[in-house]
């Protein structure tokens, strides 16, 4: 995103939110801001805990029954979700502003009905412009022929299981347009996948967007996939964002050790022979109270300070945030590490 | 590739049917390869292409419906002797993708991993029966407490050396890994794929490598098999086939592999394999060496028009 009169769409102000589990409380998300800008493409990335699909699913009130928001704000269209107390208010939000695809496509289709029935629903539901069964037909083939699935009279009757998990995501997506939402979240949609599918649905998402003036929010554990799609890159760990900027801040000047280090554990830097880089030990406990870095006792680099107080906000510039006490004029300058220092120089195959 | 270097295994002319009568389907349609002792061969290839029959076709868990499969030089598909049934139990060992699924859930880590030691000595004491299980849970960097414990205790990648730990035990001489690190975040994907390359060093085991990711075969194959509809439709030495890559299907593959860099992904023009691009009714391919070592399955109409002449070979660019 390179302009800069962004428009917010979303916005997420120092929001936390908490699990009971057995009367333990689980700290999830840990006072996050964040701004979704209009028109962009925003991507997640954090290792699997770290709290990417809690964030998401608050904007759509679908936390588990033990979740709830302790403090913060979400904003959306001048409201504040958090503040939403009945399930009639989130339908208001759910599919026709904010819609929802996830990784096993199979979760979300109903096994029963055909997928031209399943759009068909959405399109009735969110669409009362388009009456008449004819009329609501021909747009179901529409959104089939926009998610690149050919012969959509023949397929409109077809049921789930006749299509290939690649295909499925294809019918997902069709359903969620078929709500016309604003925002669509795609939680790691192609992890499942292979990558020659894998690589086609991240350019359908693209495609969509632009045709559909979608905002997406892209969550993945792997920040290879998302140098293809991403306009802005939030790096998150144990439930905060270390780093936010555009994908050429994240990729070419990370400030972040995490981000260092997610980024030098990718295979594609790999060198025959060579051991991969890897990231020692495991996230903290949400259990816990979490002092200090999140980050520093995974970090051979750290700081004393990053044991002893967490890391404030840095900006960079007026893209890039990162979290890190490395970015205190005091401290001392730390290069990245040699493998990723030059990822602009990095070919792509084929 | 050196002359001398020893062939462990030879594949040849592999078929595997499933179903019969007018529900058969051909899985694996004539496949033909070899592994030599101490390499990591990659088969690499879409979903439902084949390659995961492959592999439980050495593993004798899929019977073959036409070839040979030698180890060592001896036939093991079909009927063999209960000495070599037994040997090949031993010596080929294989790691699964989910190590969720995988795992039974209600035995403890202790039986689970010990499981083909017992089923094959089992007059084994249990004295040493322990001290193999603690020796192999030590070599995959899991604690001797752990063998007490049931798989839901563990995180992904724990289950994952887990399943490691069960096939070392049987101190195997070659592990077919089928997808072992798809089912894993990036950073423990980082650390399953070294400890399985410095087993390889310690051991000399050999790998068959499976997966449909090329970046990571790229990382840690030797040699890499391509297939697509249970064929081989190229194989070579990693770099040449990276370098070289012949067939649309391979430049289909390399293009979807996802680089951490994203001026030059947003720019880049995917490709997409479409099968109809081949004449082969009329001219059926042949497999073809058209670079040495570099294998391709083409027709004479495809060399001759530059199957062999790469890079700025573009014709099916979608
Ligand atoms: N219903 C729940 N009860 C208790 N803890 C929960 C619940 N749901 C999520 N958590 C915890 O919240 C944290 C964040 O989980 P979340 O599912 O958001 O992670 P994620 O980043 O999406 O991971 P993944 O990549 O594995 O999907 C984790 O520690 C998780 O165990
Ligand atoms: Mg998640």
């Amino acid at each position: 995103m390179e302009n800069m009169n962004q428009e917010t769409i979303l916005s997420v102000k120092d929001l936390n939110i908490k699990f009971t589990l057995r009367g333990r409380v689980l700290h999830a998300i840990r006072n996050v801001s964040l701004e979704v800008y209009k028109g962009e493409s925003i991507a997640i990335v954090g290792e699997s805990g770290s709290g990417k699909s809690v964030l998401t699913k608050s904007f759509m009130g679908l936390l588990d029954n033990n979740g709830f928001i302790s403090s913060g704000e979400i904003l959306y269209d001048g409201k504040d979700l958090t503040k939403f107390k009945k399930e009639r208010e989130w339908q208001k939000i759910r599919g026709g502003q904010i819609a929802m695809i996830m990784q096993d496509p199979m979760t979300s289709l109903n096994p029963l009905k055909t997928i031209g029935e399943q759009i068909a629903e959405a399109v009735r539901l969110h669409q009362p412009a388009v009456r008449g069964g004819d009329a609501v037909r021909e747009k179901v083939y529409a959104y089939l022929r926009d998610v690149g699935i050919r012969k959509p009279e023949k397929r409109y009757k077809q049921y789930p299981h006749e299509f290939s998990g690649g295909m499925r995501q294809r019918v997902v997506i069709a359903i969620a347009l078929a709500c016309n939402p604003r925002i669509l979240i795609c939680d790691e949609p192609t992890t499942a996948l292979d990558v020659t599918i894998q690589a086609q649905i991240m350019k359908l998402l693209k495609d969509l967007k632009a045709k559909y003036d979608l905002t997406i929010i892209f969550i993945t554990h792997d920040l290879g996939v998302v140098a293809n799609i991403a306009d802005r890159v939030a790096v998150m760990y144990a439930g905060d964002f270390v780093e936010i900027g555009t994908a050429e801040d994240v990729f070419y000047d990370p400030r972040h050790p995490y981000t260092w280090a997610l980024l030098s554990s990718l295979p594609q830097l790999g060198k025959k022979g060579e051991e991969l880089f890897t990231i020692k030990g495991t996230p903290p406990s949400l259990y816990k109270t979490i002092e200090g870095d999140a980050f520093a006792p995974r970090n051979p680099r750290a700081l004393k300070i990053d044991f002893l107080a967490a890391p404030p906000r840095f900006d960079i510039s007026e893209t890039h945030m990162a979290k890190t006490w490395l970015l205190d004029p005091r401290a001392p300058k730390l290069e990245p590490p040699e493998g990723i220092r030059n990822l602009r120089k990095l070919e792509v195959l084929g | 590739m050196s002359a001398e270097r020893e062939i462990l295994l030879d594949v040849k002319d592999l078929h595997v049917t499933f179903g019969s009568g007018k529900k058969a389907f051909e899985a694996v349609r004539g496949v033909s390869f070899q592994v030599y002792r101490g390499e990591t061969f990659g088969i690499v290839g879409e979903s439902g292409s084949g390659k995961t029959t492959i592999g439980r076709a050495i593993m004798r868990i899929h019977p073959t419906s036409a070839g040979e499969i030698l180890y060592k030089g001896n036939r093991i598909n079909g009927k063999i002797s209960r000495q070599l049934d037994r040997q090949v139990i031993q010596e080929i060992q294989m790691i699964f993708q989910d190590p969720m699924a995988s795992l039974n859930e209600r035995a403890k880590v202790d039986y689970i991993v010990s499981e083909g030691l017992i089923n094959l000595h089992k007059k084994m004491s249990d004295e040493e029966r322990r001290r193999r299980v603690q020796q192999a849970l030590a070599e995959v960097g899991l604690l001797p407490e752990f063998a007490s414990r049931f798989p839901h205790e563990f995180s992904g990648g724990q289950r994952q050396r887990i399943g490691i730990a069960r096939a070392l035990i049987m101190e195997p001489e070659c592990i077919i890994a089928d997808e072992p690190i798809s089912a894993l975040d990036v950073s423990i994907r980082a650390q399953v794929l070294n400890l399985l390359a410095a087993l390889q060093k310690s051991r000399g085991i050999t790998y068959i490598f499976i997966a449909h990711d090329l970046s990571v075969m790229r990382y840690f194959s030797d040699r890499i098999a391509v297939v697509y509809k249970g064929r081989i439709v190229e194989l070579a030495e990693t770099e040449e086939l990276i370098s070289h890559a012949a067939h649309p299907y391979t430049r289909a593959l390399l293009s979807a592999i996802p680089m951490p860099n994203p001026v030059s992904e947003r720019e880049k023009k995917l490709t997409v394999y479409d099968p109809s691009i081949h004449d082969y009714d009329r001219n059926p391919p042949r497999w073809q060496e058209f670079r040495p070592g570099h294998f391709v399955l083409a027709n004479d109409r495809e060399m001759e028009e530059g199957f062999g002449e790469v890079n700025d070979f573009d014709y099916l660019s979608s």
